[in-house]
């Protein structure tokens, strides 16, 4: 059935909300719009559509470190670095 | 060589706390403030374990000195790719003058136990703002020191560095084994994804105690305050260039 997948959604949900803590608009904030986004899919049944939307988790994952990087990035730079003008 | 690599992690207070003065102005909060690894000893981590992914070295051991939360900073590094951590236990009193000379104490003794071929440090902590520890662990070991490291590379049992100074950058080739501090650009530190963070649980954490190092803890430094800066002053608008203009007279700028 949709059981080895059942597993995969489950890690990316864990993986979402570890990573969610960090959200500059606060963890509970992002922990409401990850449950929503996950339950409006909750009836998804074809294999094919939710290895799709695993995809799109997995890709949401890249994104929030990407966001996560240059936020530090950007903070050190301007703490501790002269603008080059 | 043993190629080993020793990298420092520091547990601070997270960069984008907003920080606040203790009423009495001994220190800073950091009662329920949220922690993490000071972001330059996350690029000092991402270089150890790239050198590994290279091949070029055989271990990195994470070290962090202080209380039993820096155990949260070393898993954050085995998470990233280190092999093993050391948590060198400093808590209380001890914990609150730990500085840079006691700490670069505390790397020089475990880098000759250790039989460590590199140093890795991030170039300063982003709460006390030394930049010291890297330089003073060098002068204690008397080995070379490539600070403010842009880019790394090993050569035989030579590192070249280039190093990020006023005015551009500083090209220098030391000999090992040697310290390293890592500067912004040196690289782009991995994520510590929930996954890799399980996968380390099984790493191991060595406790070890600075009196077993042989090293004193007292501090040669007394904190008398902690201000914070002063406010920034509301800006004027005014209607008119002569009104600026005036304006400035009465500053006495013009």
């Amino acid at each position: 059935m949709a059981n080895p997948l059942r597993g995969e959604v489950f890690r990316l949900y864990k993986n979402l909300l570890y990573l969610g803590r960090e959200y500059p608009k606060g963890a509970a904030y992002f922990r409401e719009r990850l449950k929503s986004a996950f339950m409006k899919n909750k009836d998804v049944k074809d294999p094919e559509k939710i290895k799709a939307l695993v995809a799109k988790g997995d890709f949401v994952i890249k994104e929030l470190q990407a966001l996560y990087y240059l936020r530090k990035y950007r903070a050190m730079k301007k703490r501790y670095y002269e603008s080059e003008e | 060589m043993s190629g080993r690599v020793l990298v420092g992690v520091k547990r601070v207070i997270d960069y984008a706390v907003k920080i606040r003065v203790k009423p009495d102005n001994s220190g800073v909060v950091t009662d329920g403030v949220k922690h993490s690894m000071n972001p330059f000893c996350e690029i000092a981590v991402e270089e150890a374990v790239k050198l590994k992914e290279k091949k070029l070295i055989k271990e990195v051991v994470a070290v962090s000195c202080g209380p039993q939360q820096s155990q949260e900073t070393i898993r954050t590094a085995l998470a990233m790719g280190a092999d093993r951590g050391i948590h060198v236990e400093v808590t209380g009193k001890d914990y609150d003058t730990l500085g840079p000379l006691q700490v670069s104490k505390i790397l020089a003794a475990l880098a000759k136990k250790e039989e460590a071929q590199l140093v890795i440090l991030g170039k300063q902590a982003i709460d006390d703002d030394c930049n010291q520890t890297g330089q003073m662990t060098a002068a204690l070991l008397d080995w070379p020191q490539g600070t403010f490291a842009s880019e790394v590379s090993l050569e035989n049992d030579k590192v070249k560095v280039v190093r990020e100074i006023d005015g551009g950058l500083e090209t220098i080739k030391i000999s090992t084994p040697a310290v390293l501090t890592a500067d912004l650009r040196l690289n782009t530190p991995r994520y510590a994804t929930l996954p890799n963070i399980m996968k380390a649980k099984k790493k191991k954490i060595a406790n070890v105690k600075p009196a077993d190092l042989g090293v004193d803890l007292t501090s040669r430094l007394e904190v008398l305050r902690v201000d914070e800066p002063p406010q920034r002053q509301a800006g004027m608008k005014v209607e008119t260039v002569d009104d600026l203009v005036v304006k400035l007279k009465d500053a006495g700028k013009v």
